[in-house]
């Protein structure tokens, strides 16, 4: 096809689109209306009803706990996916260049690098667990709570090197981390069940409103999905970190 | 639609387009954790702060990291690469 006749189909095309969703766009409601009621009966009724603040929490691990189940051993699955598929990588390496592998001596970063290191980790992981412990009250929760704890580690990769990451982290506790996060989901939901009601039904007392020791089962679970993001992100990291650092070790 | 609405939606128009158009790996990662800022900040700004706080975790941080380590991972391979057929 020559670039004239390409040029015609794509401004056809791309005009056909816009059409579409200029069309699309009319039928969309105003700007900041909401229709559904769910929304409104569920932010009317979960104070009251769940002893919470923040009523996404209450959605997502409480009213919708099955959905957040699933969607929570995604990540597991995915974070287990990638670990393993860097993993088989690095045996090789290790395999075939085991012999070329150098000591050599990375750039040590400054002291004033590493002390603002420090004093970042510990805000980090102070306002990451605030997270995690906080989901009934305020905003964030397990997954955001576990994505801010796993910046610690980032930090500490950034502001010191592999070597200090590597002797602060203990990998195979990262692994078990990681399983035993996971895992109390689904044990929370059993747990439940074995106390006569059905799978992730919140039979723990509820406390009340404002106690950020409210809301029953949602901290229980909370407490498991922080821990397995943060051990499934730092596991990442390490794992990727552990393809570059071979490497270079091996240049 | 408020003001401080209308403008953080330009901005992520912006930082889009943005990172589309870096077309040098390692600076695209760099141009998208920016781009993941301007995301948090709309999100802030249209009053969602749980995934304002994942965004800027998971957008602004982790995926680029991740997206520098690969391509610092590649560019030793093709060095080595270069190297051993030179010998």
């Amino acid at each position: 096809m020559r670039p004239r006749q390409r040029a015609i189909v794509a401004l056809l095309g791309g005009a056909l689109l816009a059409g579409f969703l200029w069309w699309g766009a009319l039928g969309l409601p105003s700007f900041g209306a909401y229709a559904g009621p769910y929304g409104d009966v569920v932010n009317a009724a979960a104070p009251a009803d769940r002893q919470v603040q923040n009523v996404v929490t209450a959605i997502n691990f409480d009213y919708r706990a099955l959905d957040t189940l699933g969607e929570e051993y995604i990540l597991f699955a995915a974070v287990a996916a990638a670990a393993l598929l860097l993993r088989r990588v690095r045996t090789e390496r290790q395999e075939s260049d085991a012999a070329s592998v150098s000591e050599s001596e990375p750039n040590q970063p400054s002291e004033a690098l590493h002390a603002w290191g420090l004093a970042m980790v510990a805000c980090t992981l102070l306002f990451g667990v605030y997270m995690v412990v906080h989901a009934v009250t305020s905003p964030g929760g397990g997954f955001q709570g576990g994505c801010v704890l796993a910046s610690a580690w980032v930090v500490v990769f950034l502001t010191g090197d592999t070597r200090l990451l590597h002797r602060v982290t203990n990998q195979n506790l990262v692994q078990l981390a990681e399983a035993v996060g996971a895992g109390a989901y689904a044990a929370t939901g059993l747990a439940m069940v074995a106390l006569g009601g059905v799978f992730l039904q919140d039979l723990l007392p509820n406390g009340s409103l404002g106690s950020p020791l409210a809301g029953g089962m949602m901290l229980v679970i909370n407490a498991g999905v922080g821990l397995e993001v943060t051990a499934g992100f730092v596991l990442i990291l390490l794992e990727f970190l552990h393809q570059t650092s071979e490497t270079l070790e091996g240049r | 639609m408020s003001v401080l609405q209308a403008v953080v939606l330009l901005l992520v128009a912006c930082g889009g387009a943005g990172v589309v158009l870096t077309r040098e790996p390692s600076r695209q990662a760099l141009v998208a954790s920016l781009n993941g800022l301007l995301l948090t900040l709309m999100f802030v700004v249209f009053q969602a702060p749980d995934v304002a706080l994942s965004e800027l975790a998971v957008g602004t941080a982790a995926v680029p990291l991740m997206i520098l380590l690969a391509l610092s991972k590649t560019r030793i391979e093709a060095r080595r690469t270069n190297h051993k057929d030179s010998q």
